[in-house]
């Protein structure tokens, strides 16, 4: 395996100068410097996927759109975070992660606390795009103290990566494909029946929609142990 | 979980030794156990994570994931309608459709005397003798719609 | 166990000695199209039949691979050793079986069945790729040897560097021939320059794109060819391991290359000091699963590890990040196939066939409304009308000619007006397809261009992985606005939507499948507008 030195580099973004490590993707440097991208799929210190395409921003002499979370920093480059383009495109991948399943918010477990509903104030989206495919499953209730309601599912696989890179359980996954992809608990069993599930409480922490959530718990204490988790993911990466 | 009694299942135990008990081999040992169970169950699934020390989780994503892998017991006889463009514009649309009606099941099902399981491919390379069907590993070519119905007779007979 | 180049002549010299005792031959196709019309059958029964008139010292029968008309098969061939001439008979039934081999045994041929060779589906193709395809039989390495293989292989190894065999691949100009085109020789440099213990050659035969089976061919027919290629990938790049990825649809395919690679292996061809040079390297075969997405470079990566074909960002790319994260070279099968014939007679040659920025030959797969239905190899550059009308026939069924739709689910179809438009990489391109892996499916007018961009748009929908959004809610979101023209109930609005969500999951999606799932849609909207404008409704 081929290992490279860390070196400075410093380039733009949206022609301000900045500098970063050689090992840091865009958006890290981005963040660093409060320069905003939206992102769904990303959440920091877990392992970056590149799957809601939310974050992808252009870079000037790249023939395509560049996700910001997997592309590493070069000397040199010049990216725009924002644009006609870049805009009506994320609204349209948003409006679609909207469309293929049911997130009606006012009887979601997650209203006023959801990362799907800020996206679609952070970028404007104030109608639907595209029709509703508007598929419908049955909710997993069977734990005792978690639920699993796919119908408020996006896919973003958090949940996924949490389990298997900081918990290191397995216990979650994703299974069949394309448009009939769902996050199942061991062989698609219901999720009290997991013979892998440590009932640690991650993935529902890691959620960004209503889709895992605890049972009968206060908003307090689902903003307490949010931050448990996030610190926790933090820290690991730092320590890495 | 199922014996190891079973002799289908040391058919895999020896497949999966052969292969160094390797995570890696996970796609061989799902062909062979498909091979030798006809479909995978749970229980064969969790008997080959096990023996591979893999998650439940990522044998079960990884057989859901690959198309040829069945879950649930296939009929007696199983016919493989190829959809592929080829065969797509030589009608195995119409073909499908009136197997469909036929036999009264939709595709990927069973009939009811689990006798014949209905299936469809994606091109399965034998476009030059467009529309093509599979039954049970036997290719059959340039069909029309007729010789389709009286051939799954003969073979359900 | 050959170690030199002399042992190995004299093999092929002592294979042709042997064959010259025999001085007939009855070559049986026994590809997969012949074999779903009964060739197995009619190969036993014509080895009984002539065994039964005892004339298996004169005549042998032998299973060989695709001769390429498909449409007309079982195709049989009868060669005398003598005189080089070679009668092909065409739609050979088991009923044909005692009349062929009376003619053989009264030296006279089976005139009922003779398959005129000097048509132009013969005469214009140029093979190179395919030139031991429907002579040789597969499964025999030695007759593989006996027609010159495995002898560039080992000149590669005691006379050349890793670097000049760079340099002659470099030269040739040979482009991948799996659909995306990119110069074989600056992949293979660029994984030789990455130092590191472990390196990999995959090849390639996830052969998914519908309507395309040039791969599987080249593997039933000549699966030694292949591994030809590969190892001298494997000594170019300083590789030791190499894996071959093919379709669990083709069975026979892998049949015969797991035949082939344990034949090799017995020989020494394969393994450890491969004649006597101090390069090692083995090949083993992975089966796919039915997953169309894995024909993807880095999806067929995380299949072969045993994962999900779920493909991921790149960069890193294969040379940097490849197979268990080592400098990988992913090539087509019909790329390797051709390095043999490049090394052997040279760069500048392959250059000067084809033309100058796409070289060397390319097999296409002739399939959907067309008379001669089957497998061409032609130099590159020959133009659409050539191919379709000299070599094909022209439309069956006497009908007229719509569209040529070539790449697959990637690719796009070209109307009529593009008929003497030259074959390659560029000019496929600028009409708005691509050459795609080799599928040319020929539509009559009688077929609907929004049902077939459904068809593709469908399929891609199925092939999906689901990891992006853009493709797997995208290629969803289109198929059912397609349904719509098709059920004639769409509107305007879905028109400018279709536009807009095609050009979104283009340009956003994360790997090829979804940059390309639009192609078949908007390259009919670009020839066919108005098939779309008939499904708007009128209010």
């Amino acid at each position: 395996m081929i290992k490279q030195k860390v070196r400075v580099k410093s380039f733009k973004i949206n022609d301000i100068t900045v500098t970063g490590r050689s090992d840091q993707t865009l958006l890290e440097v981005a963040k660093e410097h409060d320069i905003f991208i939206p992102t769904l799929c990303y959440l920091e210190g877990l392992s970056c996927v590149g799957s809601c395409r939310l974050c992808l921003v252009e870079v000037k002499g790249a023939r395509e759109l560049v996700p910001a979370c997997t592309s590493k920093i070069k000397e040199d480059m010049e990216v725009f975070t924002t644009s006609e383009k870049i805009d009506s495109h994320r609204k349209m991948i948003l409006s679609m992660i909207f469309s293929e399943r049911s997130h009606t918010c006012s009887v979601c477990e997650a209203n006023g606390d959801c990362e799907l509903q800020d996206k679609s104030v952070e970028l404007q989206l104030d109608h639907s795009l595209v029709p509703y495919i508007d598929s419908r499953f049955a909710i997993d209730a069977s734990h005792k103290n978690f639920v699993h309601d796919p119908n408020r599912c996006i896919l973003c696989s958090r949940c996924v990566r949490v389990c298997n890179e900081i918990e290191g359980a397995n216990a979650i996954n994703i299974g069949g494909r394309g448009i009939n992809s769902m996050i199942i608990h061991d062989m698609d069993e219901p999720w009290i029946d997991s013979q892998s599930c440590t009932s640690c409480g991650k993935c529902v922490y890691v959620c960004p929609t209503g889709a895992l959530y605890e049972k009968e718990i206060t908003k307090e204490d689902v903003t307490t142990k949010r931050e448990i988790i996030r610190n926790l993911l933090k820290n690991r990466a730092e320590n890495e | 979980m199922a014996d190891i009694v079973d002799s289908r299942y040391k058919i895999i135990d020896q497949a999966m030794r052969k292969l160094g008990y390797e995570k890696s081999a996970l796609l061989e040992v799902l062909h062979i156990a498909q091979e030798t169970f006809g479909y995978l169950d749970r229980d064969a699934l969790k008997f080959i994570a096990k023996r591979l020390k893999a998650p439940y989780s990522k044998v079960y994503g990884v057989a859901t994931f690959y198309h040829r892998f069945t879950l649930k017991p296939q009929g007696k006889h199983t016919l493989v309608v190829c959809l592929g463009t080829a065969c797509y514009i030589k009608g195995a649309k119409e073909i499908l459709a009136a197997l469909e009606t036929r036999f009264a099941i939709k595709v990927t099902q069973t009939t009811n005397d689990n006798l014949l399981s209905l299936l469809s491919a994606r091109c399965v390379g034998s476009c030059s003798i467009a529309p093509v069907m599979i039954c049970d590993n036997k290719t059959y070519g340039k069909l029309t719609i007729d010789e389709t119905l009286e051939k799954i007779e003969e073979i359900l007979s | 166990m050959i170690t030199s180049l002399l042992e190995l002549e004299e093999l092929a010299n002592c294979k042709r000695c042997d064959e010259a005792s025999i001085v007939e031959e009855l070559r049986v196709c026994i590809g997969s199209s012949c074999v779903s019309r009964g060739a197995d059958e009619i190969e036993k029964n014509l080895k009984t039949a002539i065994e039964n008139k005892g004339l298996q010292n004169r005549c042998r029968v032998k299973g060989v691979g695709c001769s390429g008309l498909c449409a007309n098969g079982t195709l049989v061939s009868h060669y005398k050793n003598s005189t080089k001439e070679n009668t092909l008979y065409e739609e050979i039934i088991l009923d044909d079986v005692d009349a062929l081999v009376a003619s053989i045994e009264e030296q006279k041929s089976y005139s009922l069945k003779v398959c005129d060779t000097n048509q132009l589906f013969f005469t214009k193709q140029t093979k190179i790729v395919l030139e031991n395809a429907g002579i040789i039989d597969p499964n025999d390495i030695e007759d593989y040897i006996a027609h010159g293989g495995y002898a560039t292989l080992f000149h590669v190894l005691h006379e050349m560097m890793p670097v000049d065999v760079i340099n002659e691949v470099k030269i040739s100009g040979l482009r991948g021939r799996g659909g995306g085109g990119f110069p074989t020789g600056q992949k293979w440099e660029s994984v030789y320059k990455v130092q590191s213990d472990q390196k990999y050659i995959v090849c390639n035969g996830d052969e998914g794109d519908p309507g395309a089976f040039m791969d599987r061919a080249l593997m039933e027919a000549d699966p030694h060819k292949v591994l030809e290629g590969m190892i001298i990938a494997g000594f170019a790049c300083e590789a030791t391991k190499g894996y071959i990825y093919v379709r669990a649809e083709y069975p026979i395919a892998v049949e015969k290359i797991n035949r082939a690679i344990k034949q090799a292996r017995k020989l020494g061809i394969l393994g450890n000091q491969i004649a006597h040079s101090g390069f090692d390297f083995d090949i083993e075969v992975r089966l796919g699963g039915g997953a169309f997405v894995c024909g993807e470079a880095t999806a067929l990566i995380a299949s072969i590890e045993g994962n999900r074909g779920n493909p991921r960002q790149k960069p890193p790319h294969l040379s940097d990040y490849g197979l268990w994260g080592e400098p990988t070279v992913l090539n087509n099968v019909e790329t390797l196939a051709n390095i043999p014939s490049i090394l052997k007679n040279g760069g500048e040659w392959f250059k000067n066939i084809g033309t100058p920025t796409s070289t060397g030959t390319k097999i296409f797969a002739l399939t959907g409304h067309i008379k001669n239905t089957g497998l061409v190899e032609v130099p590159m550059g020959i133009t659409l009308r050539e191919l379709i009308f000299e070599i094909g026939g022209g439309v069956s069924d006497g009908k007229a000619l719509k569209a040529i739709q070539t790449g697959g689910p990637s690719g796009g179809c070209i109307p009529t007006q593009f008929l003497d438009l030259s074959i390659d990489y560029d000019s496929l391109k600028s009409v708005g397809t691509i050459m795609g892996s080799g599928g040319m499916i020929v539509i009559d007018e009688s077929s609907n261009m929004v049902e077939l961009a459904h068809f593709f748009m469908d399929f891609c929908k199925s092939a999906s992985c689901g990891k992006c959004v853009p493709c797997r809610v995208g290629t969803t979101q289109l198929t059912l606005l397609l349904e719509k023209y098709i059920a004639k109930e769409a509107t305007q609005a879905n028109f400018e939507l279709l536009k807009e969500l095609s050009k979104v999951v283009k340009g956003t999606s994360l790997c090829g499948l979804g940059q390309t799932a639009p192609n078949p849609v908007l390259s009919t909207i670009r020839y066919f507008e108005s098939e779309y404008l008939e499904g708007i409704k009128n209010d």
